[in-house]
């Protein structure tokens, strides 16, 4: 079947099994092995992608119901010279130990801070209505759709405070 | 995954037309679906993509009530302005529920129709009525520990899973089904989910064919909204019992009261007689156990689930103590 799938700012024209998912399309048609398969069935998070700007779990995407739109992978937010901020503070703060989830996380993040700055609340959210404001425990639950199998959970949190502090001081 | 045809739905004309093929199912945000399919758990032979279809708005409806399109993500009702100022049991269930990246595909129709948790459905080596009519319960002396105590029949055992309709049940929601005819109708919420009884493969009222195109909520209640659910972890996971409450109190005493709990039963549940119980009374810990009396009267364990009973008894209790705490 006929896909157009937008690929960190590349049109890519794939030919596809209806079966298959948007992360089997990146991993393995369009080599794009940077975002993983931990689970396939939307329980670990380490196929995290972003669909028109919003994190999904890409394992459970179909690619043929993604024609024409706009995928992010890791590789699409930075590269070894030019990393992101969220990239740099995982460097920065030792955000993982074996790194497999370590893509997901970043991606998830990258919009998780998008989604806070557009005044979605989240379940530890006080007022529904107010302000929130990125602490730990606004990060933890915010980031739990993001397993890590090493639980580098303390310095991911650490990476996101940090990135988070600096976007409100900017 | 076994293969299937793929048809991209334009209207929901063309909608209900493809899903009238035998084998035809739905596919909305696919968060549900797939994870079934990839298993054998579903096995559709047409997949009708329906995300093209528009139904993705949430607007006031002339009576001051919402409108709730059928491809409202889970995220942009929990988000959406009105629901967090009005309908706030509604934003809660939903923050509750799965995880950032599926609630942002996650649809209102396909979160209504997500099938239970029970781990033998999961498992295509088990028997189970619901994934193959008349081949058994291996739930029924089986790990339960997910499963229902209130409900429940002979042939199954499994619970709804779902947080959101949990919060639709207790606001009054109605569901808004356009038939293969073409024509539109509403089924109340409280009216659209079937008991298992024999046959547990059959959910809701839904003929082959229909599609959810809405959910209606009716003008904002008046009173304290809370949604209260407990999981076996802090986030990330299904409910092993939860509570939507809708509760005024006027000139002390309960004026209304709209009780919903998940995590219990085969559907999201509703206790006229629990709810009646309240109303008129002065908040009290007596008036409260006496609800939860009449709610679990017919409460049955099933081993593991036991602690159930109990555990809804007093979700129930610190629910009301909290609906009905003086504001300070
Ligand atoms: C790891 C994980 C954790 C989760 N945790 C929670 C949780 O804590 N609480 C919770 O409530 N949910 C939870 N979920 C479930 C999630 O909310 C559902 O998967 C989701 O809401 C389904 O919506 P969808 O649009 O993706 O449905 P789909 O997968 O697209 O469809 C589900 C079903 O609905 C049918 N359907 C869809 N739309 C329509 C329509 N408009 N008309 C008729 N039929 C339709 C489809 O044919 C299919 O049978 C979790 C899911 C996962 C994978
Ligand atoms: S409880 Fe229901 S879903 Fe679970 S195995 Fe029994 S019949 Fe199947
Ligand atoms: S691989 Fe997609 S959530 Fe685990
Ligand atoms: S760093 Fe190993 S899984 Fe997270």
């Amino acid at each position: 079947m006929q896909t157009r799938l937008h690929v960190n700012g590349t049109t890519h024209h794939l030919d596809i099994d209806p079966r298959t998912t948007l992360l089997d399309a990146l991993r393995d048609h369009l080599r794009l092995t940077g975002s993983k398969k931990g689970c396939d069935h939307g329980q670990c998070g380490a196929c995290t992608v972003l669909l028109n700007g919003r994190r999904i779990n890409a394992c459970l995407a179909l690619a043929c119901m993604h024609d024409h739109d706009e995928i992010i992978t890791i590789e699409g937010l930075g590269g070894p010279d030019d990393l992101s901020p969220l990239q740099a503070a995982f460097v920065a703060h030792d955000g993982y130990q074996c790194g497999y989830c370590t893509p997901g996380q970043i991606c998830s993040a990258t919009a998780m801070l998008e989604e806070m700055a557009d005044g979605w609340p989240s379940h530890v959210t006080d007022d529904l209505t107010g302000a929130t404001k990125p602490d730990a425990t606004e990060i933890s639950e915010r980031m739990s759709g993001n397993l890590c199998r090493c639980s580098a959970y303390p310095n991911i949190v650490d990476a996101i405070l940090a990135v988070a502090a600096e976007r409100t001081r900017a | 995954m076994k293969p299937f045809d793929y048809v991209r739905a334009l209207g929901p004309g063309d909608a209900t037309a493809a899903a009238g093929r035998e084998g035809a199912a739905f596919i909305a945000g696919g968060t549900n679906l797939l994870d079934l399919m990839k298993l054998g758990v579903m096995t559709p032979s047409t997949l009708v993509d329906i995300t093209h279809l528009h139904l993705d708005r949430v607007e006031t409806t002339e009576d001051a009530g919402l409108r709730i399109g059928a491809l409202v993500t889970n995220s942009d009702l929990a988000n959406h302005a009105a629901v967090r100022r009005d309908y706030a049991v509604l934003s809660r269930a939903l923050l509750a529920g799965a995880s950032g990246q599926l609630r942002n595909k996650a649809t209102t129709g396909g979160n209504l129709l997500q099938r239970t948790r029970c781990p033998y459905f999961y498992d295509t080596a088990m028997a189970c009525n619901k994934r193959d009519p008349g081949s058994g319960c291996r739930a029924i002396g089986g790990v339960t520990r997910l499963h229902a105590i209130l409900g429940a029949s002979a042939h199954c055992i499994a619970t709804h899973p779902s947080d959101m309709a949990v919060a639709m049940l207790a606001l009054g929601a109605g569901v808004e089904v356009e038939g293969a005819d073409g024509k539109r109708r509403v089924v109340a919420l409280d009216d659209f989910y079937r008991l298992p009884g024999e046959w547990p493969d059959i959910e809701t009222v839904l003929e082959p064919g229909d599609l959810i195109t809405a959910v209606l909520l009716p003008p904002p209640p008046q009173g304290r909204q809370i949604y209260r659910k407990v999981r076996d972890r802090a986030s990330y996971a299904f409910a092993l019992a939860s509570v939507a409450a809708v509760i005024r109190v006027d000139s002390g005493r309960i004026a209304s009261a709209a009780l919903a709990f998940g995590g219990i039963a085969p559907r999201p549940w509703r206790d006229g007689d629990a709810e009646a119980a309240l109303i008129g009374e002065v908040p009290s810990r007596e008036v409260f156990e006496r609800a939860a009396d009449i709610l679990l009267a017919d409460a049955q364990g099933q081993g593991g689930n036991e602690f159930k009973i109990d555990l809804t008894r007093r979700l129930l209790v610190s629910v009301l103590t909290e609906a009905t705490e003086e504001r300070t």
